[in-house]
């Protein structure tokens, strides 16, 4: 990005409508061009979201949503990403401070928090594939494999984001670059907790007899 | 070892794509060894393919726009060929398997490959010089957004020499599309060219979205954009909103295909008109992705020429932001005949009519901005009145089968061909061609010339009319869209019509060409010299032609609608002699060529089904955005000299001398 801020804009006197002052400094422009990122992104789970509806109770003879899903299981998944918010949120707290150590050890256990909600969720698909219930069984397995899939890979996207922004810090340090990017990914990290939400609701205890 | 890539994938026994790949391949090894042998190579990659300056960017969207144009009319023109032939007894000369390729790459191609990337690169090029500012919010992202459409322009004509395009329509419905049906590779170039090239629009979208609402000169408000911001955002907005719904339906349809998942398909109760629903969440919004930046660029052109302000500003920003918000409440009238049933298909074919009336509002204003003022009749605003008198017929065209019933009577029939392409053609080609004779002295330095310009309007406005009007009729008789032949001999005189109104339209094309060298030859003589050759109203006429890098050595400050036109008739409000003070550029990055470069491979071996080739793809694209994440210097410094020399070479004293 290039400085697209100069010394003109930044003399404008106060009382000048926001819309009126110039070009917005490189931090609200990174952070904006980045919630259109994710609103884009969770347009693709909108999309992924109707499928799901559409297709949710076209079984083929197959099991359906009662079947196979386990409420207590997918509780604790939540749980974990829930914590993971939390923790995401105290990491940002410790980077706005330039604590190194504090950053690096709730990102760890942002990290393993995340870790965790995939290996819960990477034992309930093996489970399921295990019972003859796999994404090819039908319609409805694919909109559920589908959706709940993109949103684990989007959560390993987010553990592997955090991970290269770990080697950021430890060798750029804490520049503004760097910062904005953490930025980012806590706006992604939450976001990817507010889709969990629609799951959780729309999937898990939507699925009743 | 090669997946499903074997020699078969050569067309050797098919003579019409073997000739037309090795002319293809000639022409292409022409221009590399003419490039190595002038010793280019440097000066193009420093100063185009690694460029992140957006005018840079935005000329070569266009560029790319213009030769994907020449593809797409080679498969107009040879449609219409076999139209034209395969009547009755006759066969005509393109095999089915051979037309349906060709009526899916046209529709791709011209709607993807020329209409996006040309109105993409128009708002790249214009958007930072109207706002006042210096870039795009994103100057890398932005390479990384062109080369990824690149990307998707190379596997679409790959597709030519090695394998096949895909046979089902430019949406490729399912289950017609699905591997049961389209066990070729033709849906899979489909797919995962757009799929690369939509998330370069996309990216595209985000970009310039917030540099509309983020990056603007001090004292442009809101109600002091120029109507093609205004145009660009609604056109933008619907990109970040509607592009991801492409992809998430494309990426069901990849998993249906490729790992035999159901959403589309007739068995595992998988639902078609899910995916019929779906893409037309995205498709119409599509079409006013397409139509607001050209009815942006008729603005800016009718206000200039008419040498008047625009009539009722107001009214136009409401009636474009209008125009965005319904976009996504008419998807429907595409498949009236689906059966959703009477209630449905009234709801939507109402919301379908009420579009017009924010439309009329524009052609209204338009016209009220021409009448009192005092026109010149250059290449723009004969675009600009071809378009209006041909928009307004496609227009109603569009309202009469936005009428359930009637629209159940000419689905899929010629009149709905006749009818979109009387929108797009009429509007946005025109927009675009205007767009482009209108800006082109910007980009440049020198002014195209104007008989020549006056010719291609001629010819496409001529030949438009030859083209598509015989279709309306034919569809009323009964005609069929994507139909290779027809018994009833009575349609062939219409046809052979048809055929010579795109006869018509290819010498427009040519004289396009034809304009393009002569203008070159002749640069001395039709060289602007000022930075406003056309007694401009808005910000990017007040800089020089081409503009420098930085495009304003200080930013300028806006007290009103119209800024540049303002700034001419009070002196004062110009600063003359201003304080220049050192910038910075963002440094040219090979960032998107590689990425891009990666992700053609990662594109072209899922197609073929190399999947290690794919992982070198994946990770390669990966690898070279991390190796970015570690450049800190950002930023090349301009020096007050550099600054000042320029603004001396290009004061307005200097350019009357």
């Amino acid at each position: 990005m290039n400085t697209l801020v100069d010394v003109v804009s930044a003399e404008i006197p106060v009382g000048v409508p926001l819309s009126e002052r110039g070009p917005a400094p490189k931090r609200i422009v990174a952070a904006f061009g980045f919630w259109l990122f994710l609103l884009s992104d969770i347009i693709i789970f909108a999309g992924l979201f109707a499928a799901y509806a559409v297709l949710c109770g076209a079984t083929d003879g197959g099991p359906s949503a009662v079947e196979l899903f386990d409420k207590r299981h997918v509780l604790i998944e939540t749980g974990c990403l829930l914590a993971s918010s939390f923790t995401c949120g105290m990491m940002m707290i410790a980077a706005d401070r330039r604590e190194t150590v504090l950053t690096y050890s709730w990102a760890l256990v942002t990290a393993g928090l995340g870790i965790a909600f995939l290996s819960l969720e990477f034992s309930e698909f093996a489970h399921m594939v295990h019972q003859g219930a796999g994404p090819t069984r039908s319609a409805f397995l694919s909109s559920f494999f589908t959706l709940v899939g993109t949103h684990g890979a989007h959560v390993t996207a987010g553990i592997a984001w955090l991970a290269i922004m770990m080697a950021q810090v430890g060798t750029l340090g804490f520049r503004p670059m760097v910062i904005r990017r953490m930025l980012c990914f806590s706006l992604f990290w939450h976001a990817l907790y507010i889709v969990w939400i629609g799951v959780f609701t729309v999937v898990y205890l939507g699925a009743h007899a | 070892m090669f997946g499903k890539l074997t020699w078969d994938a050569i067309p050797l026994h098919q003579p019409i794509p073997l000739i037309t790949v090795c002319i293809l391949m000639v022409g292409i090894a022409g221009v590399l060894t003419i490039v190595s042998w002038k010793g280019w190579w440097p000066y193009l990659w420093r100063e185009w393919i690694t460029s992140t300056d957006h005018k840079r960017i935005g000329v070569m969207y266009v560029i790319l726009a213009l030769v994907m144009l020449l593809r797409g009319f080679a498969d107009a023109i040879m449609m219409r060929a076999q139209l034209a032939l395969a009547a009755g007894h006759a066969a005509g000369y393109l095999p089915p398997e051979h037309y349906n390729q060709i009526f899916s790459a046209h529709g791709t191609i011209m709607i993807f490959f020329v209409g996006m990337t040309f109105v993409v690169g128009l708002m790249n090029f214009v958007l930072p010089l109207q706002l006042g500012v210096r870039d795009v919010a994103f100057p890398v992202l932005n390479s990384v957004s062109f080369w990824l459409t690149a990307a998707g322009v190379l596997l679409v004509n790959l597709s030519l020499g090695v394998g096949e395009f895909a046979r089902t329509g430019w949406l490729a419905y399912p289950p017609l599309s699905e591997i049961a049906y389209s066990p070729g590779v033709g849906v899979d170039y489909y797919l995962w060219s757009l799929q690369i090239s939509g998330l370069g629009t996309l990216l595209s979208g985000i970009n310039l979205t917030t540099t509309i609402l983020k990056l603007r000169a001090p004292g442009m408000g809101y109600g002091r954009m120029p109507v093609f911001c205004w145009t660009a955002l609604a056109s933008n907005l619907l990109i970040v909103a509607a592009f991801p719904i492409l992809t998430a339906t494309f990426a069901m349809l990849l998993l249906d295909r490729y790992l035999g998942f159901h959403f589309f398909t007739n068995d595992g109760g998988g639902n078609p008109m899910m995916y019929i629903n779906l893409i037309w969440a995205w498709g119409h919004p599509e079409v006013y992705i397409l139509i607001l930046p050209a009815f942006g660029v008729f603005s800016e052109v009718i206000a200039t020429f008419s040498a008047k302000p625009l009539f009722g500003y107001r009214s136009m920003v409401m009636a474009t932001m209008a125009i965005c918000v319904l976009s996504f409440m008419v998807w429907l009238h595409h498949f009236f005949t689906m059966g959703a049933g009477a209630n449905v298909n009234a709801f939507f074919g109402i919301a379908t009519m009420i579009i017009a009336v924010p439309t009329g509002v524009k052609v209204f204003n338009w016209l009220f901005t021409m009448y009192g003022g005092s026109i010149r009749f250059t290449t723009p605003i004969y675009w600009a009145i071809g378009f209006m008198i041909t928009f307004v017929i496609g227009g109603m065209t569009g309202v009469l089968m936005a009428i359930p019933p009637a629209d159940f009577v000419l689905h899929n029939s010629l009149f709905l061909i006749a009818h979109f392409h009387n929108v797009i053609i009429g509007g946005v080609l025109f927009g675009v061609m205007a767009g482009y004779t209108y800006w082109f002295p910007k980009a440049f330095g020198f002014t195209l010339h104007e008989g020549l310009g006056k010719a291609v309007f001629w010819c496409w406005f001529v030949g438009f009319y030859l083209a598509f009007m015989p279709l309306y009729a034919l569809g009323l008789m009964g005609a069929t869209r994507r139909m290779q032949h027809y018994a009833d001999p009575t349609w062939q005189p219409l046809m052979m019509v048809a055929l010579g109104g795109a006869v018509v339209i290819l010498v427009g094309i040519v004289l396009t060409v034809v304009q393009l060298v002569v203008s070159i030859r002749t640069r001395e003589t039709r060289r602007d010299l000022t930075g406003d050759p056309w007694n401009g109203r808005t910000l990017e006429w007040s800089v020089s032609s081409p503009p420098p890098e930085w495009n304003f050595a200080l930013l300028p400050t806006v007290v009103g609608p119209d800024a540049f036109w303002n700034a001419k008739r009070h002196p004062s409000l110009r600063n003359a002699a201003p304080r220049l003070v050192a910038l910075t550029v963002p440094k040219r990055s090979a960032l998107g060529f590689c990425v891009a470069f990666f992700m053609a491979i990662l594109g072209f071996s899922s197609i073929w089904h190399i999947w290690w080739l794919a992982m070198v793809g994946l990770f390669g694209a990966i690898a070279v955005t991390l190796r970015h994440a570690w450049r800190t210097e950002l930023e090349d410094c301009v020096s007050i000299a550099t600054i000042a020399e320029h603004e001396h070479a290009h004061s307005p004293q200097a350019g009357r001398a």
